[in-house]
């Protein structure tokens, strides 16, 4: 089933004019209202510049505004007849990796920019190996500034190639890529007559078609217990239990075996409750009411999944790391673990290495990860957390790491 | 598949689930209710989420003695239809001291009636989690806005604090004092509202609805006229058919042009608006901004 929701993230360096073109996107497809955009044309000539400056659309807090650069992870929105799109817009400074694993975890697309004077450098390879860490598979590659190099195709061609040597090493991604000029306006959403060389979609034409499967309707069914639902006793219902969550993975029907876990108690699907009445089925992404068969003790943080391909309950796992705290990781430190809707007590107590994220070499040995660190880490749990690999299921296999002050100190992809 | 996966169903599936996060999360949350259109969708969905048991909380209105009466009187109808529980609260010392914008100014009067009042509601019942209506698509500051949005002792709210959110996985912890304003709406339009209203014909107020009102023109805005006694030198109320966009407070509240008297005519003007709806809100033209407001505690 293809979405008709597009989230997706947009990563690029301090002044390859990612601003710019998300505004100039929001503008376009009148995403940005008028009034918005009369703000950013009078904040632009009050500090000396003319006509619109895209980018005054998107900074959104005065300390940003203030000193010209993006400070977090913004959601942005547009629609065109095609579908919705959910910008996760993350700054590309090296001290804000955090920013984009963030905005990458809930995105099924990935827009890299790239200045077109610069080729690829070492941050545009560091934006793609993130995004893909965190599991898109899905690339396009904005080639900006081409009024700088004279919409030369082998400016853009150089670029390309480059590109999709470094996707094809990172392996199981589509790559697909646009030379524009975020600033003229050639090729985001209308057409170039400066770059005749170019046959292939707009970058709004390859956002709109560019068919994603949601990979989570093909998976295992998993569905994690959020709260036990207990109401009074009503005519209709006299005596009902039902579990609310959200259908993480997979699909389920009334009758279909199932198992919880972690005590591995098996039972039957019964009903799939919603307000709008009962369903036959539920697919991943529905938020619904399950009731089973048997009187089971079943509370928030349990999974319920298919008897098929159950997932794992494990204490110990290896999982990459990405440390987003300043407080630095400390070894055998007790943390708390949020996995799914459950929480437990957590340790890591070694750490295998630490990815260099410019060259993608592997470093160790290394006794600590700071702020923007990426490493592979061996985790133990106090009690079991039932999961999947990430690799094969984002809403099973990623966690979050808080420390005593109850930060989020650091996000996790549990290997296989 | 018995429904189609609208981009609707994805945005009411998404808010289901951070209804249940939520109470799940905290000891004692609340339903910070506007009487707005935004408040009728999230009590909706609320009521999905919770189906077939009632609502886990109670909806808090902060009312500033300032708002339309048929906003009132639609508040008391819908809230006992279904049945809900409402605590109204009101500054009313600031009230009986005549807090008034054209008085105060925008910026203190609303911190009056509105984000000293919220704070000390929130106090009062010792709520741990206030869900909102807010929209990340509203103003630029909240679009950074996490749908966990963590406020100090001080009901203060301090971009730097904020924990990064990853996944589905929303952290409600929180330390003494603390409090945590929540935001199912985050990811909705404007215009996945007004559809999605229409979708479930969901009741909304009738100002939203276009009719022949007595407005008056100010600073480019069309002012409601009920409040006489507050008219400037020079203002000449006009009867035209206005509909609001968005609800506030009487004095703050601009109406906009319109012959849009049905859910489909707003559905129409929704998706053509080249203007923001926070356009016709007094309270955000100030200097004080959007930004300024949250940081003090503002909804």
């Amino acid at each position: 089933m293809s979405i008709n929701v597009l989230r997706f993230t947009t990563a690029g360096n301090v002044d390859d004019g990612k601003s710019t073109l998300i505004g100039r996107l929001l503008v376009e497809t009148q995403g940005a209202f008028e009034d918005q955009i009369e703000g950013a044309r009078r904040e632009n000539e009050r500090r000396g510049g003319h006509g619109i400056d895209f980018s005054l659309l998107t900074d959104g807090l005065r300390a940003e505004r203030e000193q010209g650069i993006t400070i977090d992870v913004a959601y942005r929105y547009f629609a065109t007849p095609k579908r919705k799109f959910i910008i996760a817009d993350a700054p590309g400074h090296e001290q804000y990796t955090r920013n984009l694993v963030t905005s990458a975890s809930t995105s099924d697309l990935a827009v890299i920019l790239v200045d077109a004077r610069n080729g690829m450098m070492t941050q545009s390879r560091r934006h793609a190996f993130i995004a893909h860490l965190l599991g898109i598979r899905h690339f396009v590659v904005a080639i900006n500034k081409m009024d700088l190099v004279d919409y030369r195709k082998d400016a853009y061609e150089k670029i390309r190639k480059d590109f999709v040597d470094f996707m094809n090493r990172l392996g199981g991604a589509e790559t697909y890529c646009v030379p524009i000029s975020a600033l003229e306006g050639d090729l985001v959403t209308e057409p170039s007559a400066r770059m005749p060389w170019y046959t292939g979609p707009k970058l709004l034409e390859l956002l709109e078609s560019i068919e994603i499967d949601d990979p989570a309707h093909k998976q295992a069914f998993r569905f994690a217990v959020q709260l036990v639902s207990r109401p009074p006793a009503s005519a209709e219902f006299p005596d009902f239990r039902g579990y609310m969550g959200r259908v993480a993975s997979g699909s389920v029907r009334a009758g279909d075996r199932v198992v919880v876990l972690p005590s591995g108690a098996r039972t039957t699907v019964t009903r799939i409750v919603t307000q709008d009445g009962p369903l036959e089925e539920a697919f991943a992404r529905q938020s619904v009411t399950l009731t089973l068969a048997d009187d089971l003790d079943i509370s928030r943080g349990d999974l319920i999944a298919g008897e098929a391909q159950p997932p794992q309950a494990r204490t110990e796992f290896r999982a990459t790391l990405c440390w987003m705290n300043e407080r630095r990781l400390h070894l055998n430190h007790r943390y708390v673990l949020r996995h799914t809707t459950r929480s437990v007590r957590a340790i890591v107590n070694e750490i295998d290495y630490r990815l260099d994220v410019n060259t993608l070499e592997r470093e160790f040995p290394v006794s600590e990860l700071q702020t923007n660190d990426i490493g592979q880490v061996r985790i133990k749990t106090l009690q079991p957390i039932v999961c999947d690999p990430y690799n094969v299921n984002r809403q099973t296999g990623g966690f979050i790491i808080l420390d005593e002050t109850n930060d989020t100190v650091a996000a996790g992809m549990i290997q296989g | 598949m018995t429904k189609e996966w609208t981009h609707l169903r994805e945005l009411e599936s998404e808010s289901i689930y951070i209804f249940r996060e939520t109470v799940a999360q905290f000891r004692n949350p609340v339903l910070l209710y506007s009487i707005g259109k935004d408040s009728s969708v999230l009590v909706h969905l609320a009521r999905k989420a919770f189906y077939p048991g009632p609502l886990p909380f109670p909806l808090l209105h902060v009312d500033t003695g300032y708002k339309f009466p048929e906003m009132i009187k639609f508040r008391d109808e819908f809230t006992k239809s279904i049945g809900a529980r409402l605590i109204v609260h009101r500054n009313e010392d600031a009230i009986a001291a005549g807090a008034h914008p054209l008085k105060l100014g925008v910026a203190r009067c609303c911190g009056q009636l509105k984000t000293a009042a919220l704070l000390h509601a929130l106090d009062k019942h010792q709520f741990d989690a206030a869900i909102g209506g807010a929209r990340r698509e509203e103003e630029r500051s909240r679009a950074k806005e996490r749908v966990f949005s963590l406020r100090d002792a001080f009901g203060q709210w301090d971009p730097r604090r904020q924990r990064p959110e990853l996944w589905s996985l929303y952290s409600g912890a929180i330390t003494e004092g603390e409090t945590m304003r929540v935001f199912p709406l985050s990811n909705w339009t404007e215009g996945d509202i007004w559809q999605y209203i229409l979708q479930e014909q969901i009741p909304v107020v009738p100002l939203y609805f276009a009719k022949e009102r007595l407005v008056v023109r100010r600073n480019g805005t069309l002012i409601p006229a009920d409040e006489a006694k507050h008219l400037k030198e020079g203002e000449q109320p006009e009867l035209l058919s206005v509909r609001f966009r968005t609800l506030v407070c009487v004095p703050c509240t601009g109406a906009v042009g319109s012959c849009a008297t049905t859910l489909e005519g707003i559905v129409a003007e929704a998706g053509a608006a080249k203007i923001s709806e926070r356009s016709t809100r007094i309270i955000d033209h100030g200097s004080n901004t959007m930004e300024d407001k949250k940081r003090e505690g503002y909804f």
